[in-house]
């Protein structure tokens, strides 16, 4: 009988993308069984936002999932307008289709250069982060911040944005579908990379199903369901793109449903681009919700969620009717994606966890909220 | 007369070679570094010193002055001999390394050649301290009382006897065609272009694989796998017992490299140097250009290395030895008998 060992990965080990903890139970190198802790990042920012006004809020939904602020500001910001039952005009909604999908492509990039990096190959990264610079350049431009944007107000964006930028996102899409494919020469067809990825991590659909997964993760696993097409928002039912779907539900497949995403992304800005209605792109009162003045939301709750880039993202908003939310409920994929890792790693080894953390795509401001 | 300038000799080869080779190695970082830089499309080191050259002797300079801690509940006669036990084997392997011979124009103290011990069993020799080296790991991962290093120790322990034996293998082939362990026999054999590395491609391309298991260099960096293990057997160790781990590896890394030249690449022998009419012979017109040769050579493979460390993702440590066992020893007994079989007449 061999002694077992434990392990603690984490939360201060290279590779748990932050403050995850891992509790490995280790016969040799082969892990028999798993914990996990989460929270050591918890700032209770569901807390916080009771004591906030609505347009505050959003300066706190940057700060979940800090690769993709963009996209949660859209998730909040609609979920508070269909509170309020306002209507952007179809410029606005373009803007924010747009916008979404950029920040899509951000963050499969930085997937694939951390992913890489987490299995031992240096250069990606590199790549991806360099490709990765331009947008937030672009996103610099509109919001004058590189990381943490709060760009999208509720009832429409700060400020119009410049005919500067979509000259410059037009440059940067027609180059991207190239970019792509220099990342996948380093690691797509790699022997090693292949040995490394297929058949670890495996998801069943079943498992996948059960454990509520969302996002990349569960679309790897067979599961052809995306909020953008399942439940249109925005201007995603006037585009034309496929979804990702991948088979075995492994590693690799998660990895390829990520670079058919940054694809299906390359299409929708293209098309964004070029079906982008002229006119205003904030609803017609807008001053009514303008910083500094706090607005009041009629009593009621709603939940509204969207395909962010990591997964469905969800915001339940309870209103009491003042100027702050009684209640935010956060839905973050992260945090339901992380516990399905214990069944993903059981039997592995240590460099299987490793890439099966990875693999996930978790963001612990997210996780831990 | 004749012993004390024996003596002088090679107490001139030992001083010269050692620090030529340990100045090589602190700047082999440098070089890291910056091809590394540039394949990453970074600038590489360039604050210390003109283009950063100094850098290596800034960072030498501080682990020097760092303190070095020592963990609690190590044991702690083991925890001091591993970094010793880790640079050592290659010291020691540099004093085989034949960086010209005396077909060279070095006349200095008559025709001696370049290298700090000339012996018979070259190759033997070679084996036996780079084989050593993975206990300085092994005890580094034991004493340090940390589970990561341990598991970087075993590691290195599995992985030691899945690549020594098609390293070892893979070098029949040309003891067999050369019939000497001398590593000058060797050389001379190849000349200015028989190289072994296609008289011999297979062996070339196993020794090859093994060497970069042996040196721990990406792909085959399972014992200090930064993502996985945090820094592997060496994660409790600071200071100068760090640089000593540090050092050890890129002097091994120019050593194997070396080693790679004098078997594969023809050594100190460069072709088109200047052709003797007369003679009908190669010659080396100008003193010292065999050094030139040899150490541009052995830097090629050196870029290779640092070539695959840009490229390729960290194999796995299951699949690693697999790879050892079930393709390489194959190849390498394979090419044994090939290489018998056309040499028949020489055995």
């Amino acid at each position: 009988m061999p002694r077992k060992m434990t392990i603690n990965m984490g939360p201060q080990h290279p590779s748990t993308h932050g403050v995850l903890r891992v509790i490995l139970e280790l016969e040799g190198e082969n892990v028999v069984g798993s914990d996990m802790e989460v929270g050591l990042l918890h700032r209770g920012i569901e807390k916080l936002a009771e004591s906030m006004t609505y347009q505050q809020i959003v300066t706190l939904t940057d700060r979940l999932d800090y690769v993709t602020s963009m996209t949660n500001n859209i998730t909040y910001v609609m979920a508070v307008e269909k509170l309020l039952g306002i209507e952007i005009p179809p410029r606005g909604e373009y803007i924010r289709t747009l916008i979404a999908e950029m920040q899509r492509v951000v963050n499969h990039m930085m997937f694939v250069g951390i992913y890489a990096m987490d299995l031992g190959a240096i250069t990606p990264v590199f790549q991806t982060f360099r490709d990765r610079e331009i947008i937030l350049d672009l996103f610099e431009m509109i919001s004058g911040a590189r990381l943490t944007y709060s760009f999208f107000r509720v009832g429409g964006m700060r400020e119009e944005i410049p005919q500067e930028f979509f000259d410059k996102t037009k440059d940067f899409n027609d180059k991207l579908l190239g970019m792509i494919a220099e990342y996948e020469t380093l690691l797509t067809r790699n022997r090693i990379f292949r040995a490394r990825n297929i058949g670890v991590g495996v998801v069943s659909k079943e498992y996948a199903i059960n454990c509520g997964l969302t996002g990349p993760v569960l679309r790897a696993s067979g599961v052809p369901y995306d909020l953008r097409k399942a439940k249109p928002y925005l201007m995603y039912d006037k585009m034309d793109f496929e979804i990702a779907v991948g088979d075995n539900g492994d590693c690799y497949d998660r990895y390829l449903v990520r670079i058919k995403e940054l694809k299906e992304s390359q299409k929708i800005i293209a098309q964004c681009l070029e079906q982008m209605p002229s006119g205003a792109s904030n609803c017609e009162d807008y001053k009514k919700y303008k910083i500094p003045k706090p607005f009041k939301v009629p009593a009621g709750e709603v939940y509204f969620s969207t395909e962010c880039p990591k997964g469905e993202l969800g915001f339940y908003i309870i209103s009491d009717g003042t100027k702050s939310p009684y209640r935010i409920k956060i839905n973050s994929p992260s945090y339901i994606n992380t516990a399905a890792l214990s069944g993903m790693i059981e039997g592995a080894l240590i460099a299987d966890v490793v890439a099966t953390i990875a693999s996930l795509d978790i963001v612990l401001g997210e996780l831990d909220k | 007369m004749e012993v004390i300038l024996g003596i002088a000799i090679i107490l001139i080869k030992i001083l010269t070679i050692f620090g030529v080779t340990m100045f090589i190695a602190g700047w082999t970082t440098w070089v890291e570094r910056k091809i590394i830089g540039d394949m990453q499309f970074r600038v590489g080191v360039e604050r210390t010193g003109p283009y950063g050259l100094m850098q290596p002797m800034a960072d030498g300079l501080k682990l020097f002055f760092k303190e070095s801690i020592v963990p609690d509940g190590c044991d702690r006669v083991t925890y001091e001999l591993a970094p010793v036990l880790a640079l050592v084997p290659a010291i020691m392997s540099i004093a085989i390394v034949p960086f010209a011979g005396s077909a060279d124009s070095f006349k200095i103290f008559g025709q001696t050649p370049f290298i700090a011990a000339n012996i018979n069993i070259g190759i033997l020799f070679l084996f036996a301290w780079s084989s050593l080296s993975p206990y300085g790991m092994i005890f580094a991962g034991w004493s340090s009382n940390n589970k990561y290093s341990l598991l970087g120790a075993l590691r290195s322990a599995a992985l030691v006897i899945s690549y020594e034996i098609p390293f070892g293998f893979s070098i029949i082939g040309i003891l067999m065609i050369v019939g000497s362990l001398n590593l000058i026999d060797i050389v001379n054999a190849q000349g200015s272009y028989h190289w072994f590395i296609y008289r011999q491609p297979v062996a070339a391309l196993v020794f090859f694989i093994s060497i970069v298991a042996e040196t721990n260099r990406p792909p085959f960096d399972l014992s200090e796998a930064e993502s996985e293990l945090v820094a592997g057997y060496f994660t409790e160790y600071a200071g100068m017992r760090f640089s000593l781990f540090f050092l050890g590896e890129y002097i091994m890394l120019f050593v194997i490299s070396s080693m790679f030249t004098v078997f594969f690449l023809g050594g100190w022998h460069g072709p088109f140097i200047s052709y003797d009419v007369v003679n009908n012979t190669w010659v080396q017109a100008i003193p010292g250009i065999g050094i030139l040769w040899f150490v541009i050579k052995s830097y090629f493979i050196v870029f290779v290395y640092m070539w695959l460390r840009a490229s390729l993702p960290r194999i796995r440590y299951d699949q690693m030895m697999s790879f050892c066992w079930k393709v390489l020893l194959p190849l390498s007994i394979l090419n044994i008998f090939t290489t018998a079989l056309l040499n028949l007449d020489k055995l």
